[in-house]
């Protein structure tokens, strides 16, 4: 099972000290965070992509691709990619480039963006964000897996004899997850292709993760990829801890009174009820990530949202300290111990160049 | 026979509230003519005041809360709707307004309703004609023609209640039992789970 974190790249300004910093000081901030991750022994960092203040990182793959040059193992994913707004073409070659930059320590994560006024800078119409994403994605794998593409369709130009460069490295395009709150189409194109399944998991009741997931799976044991316990799962998660619980809930009190999604609403101790938040000591967030487990199955991917609502670099640093000394090594040895061997582990590209290896070799005993 | 779920919102802030009292009488009313029939009513009360904080929650998260959830399935689940607000600034009041707000926009599609409305004043009595009637056109919901509107003189009978109003709520009563009479019982919504186009369809622009 592979844990890291995820951000959405929000500025915020703290509201205990009414500072807020600048692009410069959170971009920097999140390079340090990035690297903090794979020091402190976490897998996979993932990064959102937005094209509106207060959010910076319109520029994932410029992010990403400088943070693969500063680390070795850190697998680099997104949170999410826009598959709707995006050109299907530039993915095709940004990532690629990325997952040869980065010695295949790319994956991503597609999902449509919530934000309408988002859609016509990009001469979309969120009116058809499912079909966006439908059509926009299949062009993609096309772009992955054909040398050669001709192509047309709703959205876009058509494509005559087009090449998307470079070419995936190995042959084998990176994975890619499927992020959707409450839209089964999107669980039901991740079934369909037999890519992951991530839900965000945060600032909603784990009720829609669960029941988002139970239908990803029975889809895809339908569409043939393998049984349900086989799909490939990922969840988000918000935690803040202090070793004692009362300072952890204290100390993040202010945070997200004032934080920009749900503030302003449900008291701390509401919310942590009524959605999977975490505010705890580490091992009230060990006992609360392994309950997922009992929701969503075994699963393959924990991410943390841990830097949102104006944090402090400080804080969030110890926040890594605390999950990687504390937390991941527990839940690693625990989801471990409990996951049976037919459940596969988080795909990587070596695994998925090996797996590749492995398939093709019988089919050419057959040709010959 | 069968037995009919009849769900109440009543919007009153008040203890006693008039809105409640109103709602409380369309209820009985309803009961009563249902039963002439030949048909059985469940009731479900629900007072938004008690969900005041969890509708503004609603608001800011975008989810309803355990406690707020329950209220909202048990009305969008009803064969039939009775809804009462106090009438503020000339209209609904506001937290009447956000509990039909944060409902799924479909959820009351064809649900026969009963409108009631309470003012000080007789002056507001078009409130549910003017404000009322074109929220639940935009739910396509099914309200019945007699809305009925009580300002505190309509309390003031000799019995305790007008005569008039008495009148008003039974012909509106009549005309709800009307409606939910013979109709085949309220089937929830849409489970959009089971509802999903195979992708082939997805692909295809379907």
């Amino acid at each position: 099972m592979q844990f890291g974190i995820f951000t959405v790249s929000d500025i915020t300004t703290d509201p205990t000290t009414g500072r807020t910093p600048s692009e410069a000081e959170r971009i920097q901030a999140i390079l340090t965070i990035a690297k903090k991750a794979e020091e402190v022994g976490l897998d996979v960092f993932a990064l959102g992509e937005h094209h509106n203040p207060p959010f910076f990182s319109s520029s994932p793959t410029t992010t990403l691709g400088f943070i693969a040059a500063q680390t070795q193992t850190l697998q680099l994913s997104t949170a999410t990619t826009l598959i709707t707004t995006n050109d299907p073409v530039k993915i095709a070659e940004d990532y690629a480039m990325l997952q040869h930059l980065a010695g295949g320590r790319v994956d991503l994560m597609m999902g449509r963006g919530n934000t309408g006024p988002v859609y016509p800078w990009f001469g979309q119409d969120i009116r058809n964000g499912i079909p966006l994403a439908v059509e926009n994605y299949a062009l993609l794998r096309r772009l992955w897996t054909e040398d050669v593409v001709d192509w047309s369709g709703q959205f876009r130009t058509p494509l005559q004899g087009f090449t998307s460069t470079p070419r995936p490295l190995d042959g084998v395009p990176p994975f890619v997850w499927h992020g959707s709150i409450r839209s089964p189409q999107i669980a039901e194109q991740a079934a369909y292709y037999g890519d992951g399944f991530f839900h965000n998991h945060i600032f909603w009741p784990a009720e829609h993760t669960a029941r988002m997931v139970e239908f990803y799976r029975r889809r895809f044991e339908h569409h043939g990829h393998g049984a349900a316990d086989q799909a490939i799962v990922g969840l988000g998660g918000q935690v803040f801890m202090r070793k004692n619980s009362q300072d952890a809930v204290n100390e993040f009190r202010p945070y997200f009174d004032n934080a920009p999604v749900y503030g302003h609403g449900p008291s701390l101790e509401e919310f942590t009820r009524e959605t999977p938040l975490t505010v705890g000591s580490p091992q009230q967030v060990i006992e609360r990530t392994l309950g997922f487990r009992d929701y969503v199955g075994d699963y393959q991917r924990q991410l943390f949202l841990i830097d949102h609502a104006g944090l402090p670099l400080t804080t969030v640093l110890e926040q890594l300290d605390i999950l990687g000394e504390e937390v991941v090594p527990v839940l690693r040895k625990e989801f471990a111990a409990l996951k049976p061997a037919h459940v596969p582990d988080a795909p990587t590209h070596a695994a998925r160049v090996a797996a590749r290896t492995a398939s093709a070799a019988p089919q050419e005993v057959d040709a010959r | 026979m069968s037995t009919r779920t009849l769900a109440v919102v009543s919007a009153g802030l008040g203890t006693p509230s008039t809105s409640r009292l109103l709602a409380d009488r369309l209820t009985s009313a309803t009961v009563a003519a249902l039963r002439d029939r030949g048909d059985d009513a469940t009731v479900e009360v629900v007072e938004l005041r008690e969900h005041a904080r969890d509708l503004a929650d609603n608001l800011v998260t975008g989810f309803a809360n355990a406690a707020l959830r329950s209220s909202v399935d048990t009305v969008v689940g009803a064969d039939a709707l009775i809804a009462v607000t106090p009438v503020f600034s000339a209209s609904y009041s506001g937290l009447f307004k956000t509990f039909f707000d944060v409902l799924d926009k479909d959820s009351l599609t064809g649900t026969p309703v009963l409108l009631g409305a309470t003012a000080g004043t007789a002056r507001h009595s078009l409130v549910i004609d003017h404000a009322l009637r074109p929220l639940f056109a935009y739910l396509r919901a099914v309200p019945v023609p007699t809305g009925v509107f009580a300002a505190t003189e309509d309390w003031a009978g000799g019995d305790g209640i007008d005569r008039a109003l008495a009148g008003r709520i039974d012909r509106a009563a009549g005309e709800l039992a009307g409606l939910v009479a013979g109709r085949p019982a309220a089937v929830r919504p849409v489970d959009p789970f089971e509802d999903v186009p195979s992708f082939e369809d997805l692909l295809r622009g379907a």
